[in-house]
């Protein structure tokens, strides 16, 4: 069973105690929650990145340098 | 102008440890601030979850600003159970006894006001792939923060040596 410590900042005391089985599932619903997070913050500078190579690939169809292109970032 | 700094309480692990939570927090600051310098045993990037006084509650907002050597990006999250930075803990796939390098620093915490914190942090790993953060953040909730908790975010643990120290700050 995992274990947290608690460092009691009146008595400077520090104890470790297993996480009750509220705790895990609270912990394994948080890791799940922010998984998602992470899986949209994601794909949202994938999506970021794929829109600027897109206009970069365009504005080269249209005679632009690449010092040109880099002049608008 | 803060000008008095008081280490209250640190912690380093003796062995693994999935939540560090400093409990009693003496009203008698004005800001607090948390060192945390620590390594997941998971190769994911996850980073610490921040909650105050065990509320696990809806009423986390962060945005933060993040790098890691090839993607720069900003995020924002909002009405969480939690708070969190990704770069307050090294994963386990980093270079070997590197340790992530950050504080969380949290002002007014006794206010009658929801709270904010701001984190800066950084992962450390000898190669072109490490994590860095600001964060901006808060908690919607009126209490006077008595105690933070500290967990490893992607539910595993942080390892030997992992670190946590909370200061005290006056402003006068």
């Amino acid at each position: 069973m995992p274990t947290k410590v608690i460092v009691d900042c009146s008595t400077g005391v520090t104890t470790e105690v297993e996480l009750t089985a509220e705790e895990v599932a609270q912990r394994e619903a948080d890791a799940a929650a922010f998984a998602e997070i992470k899986a949209a913050e994601e794909a949202a500078a994938q999506a970021k990145a794929d829109a600027k190579a897109s206009a970069e690939a365009k504005l080269a169809a249209l005679g632009l340098t690449a010092d040109e292109i880099a002049a608008l970032n | 102008m803060a000008n008095t700094y008081t280490a209250i309480e640190t912690y380093t692990a003796t062995s693994s440890v999935a939540t560090i939570d400093f409990t009693s927090i003496p009203a008698t600051y004005t800001d607090l601030l948390v060192y945390i310098s620590a390594r997941s045993s998971l190769n994911t990037q996850a980073g610490v979850k921040i909650q105050f006084n065990s509320n696990s509650s809806a009423v986390y907002d962060i945005r933060n600003i993040t790098g890691n050597g090839s993607i720069a990006n900003s995020g924002v999250a909002t009405s969480q159970n939690f708070g969190y930075d990704v770069s307050l803990t090294n994963p386990a796939n980093y270079t070997a006894n590197t340790f992530s390098n950050g504080y969380i620093y949290i002002p007014n915490y006794t206010s009658s006001n929801h709270k904010s914190f701001s984190v800066d942090a950084n992962a450390e790993n000898n190669a072109t792939l490490a994590d860095c953060a600001l964060e901006a953040g808060i908690w919607r909730n009126t209490a006077a923060i008595t105690s933070i908790n500290l967990s490893d975010l992607g539910g595993g643990n942080f390892v030997q040596y992992s670190s946590a120290t909370l200061y005290g700050i006056k402003n006068s």
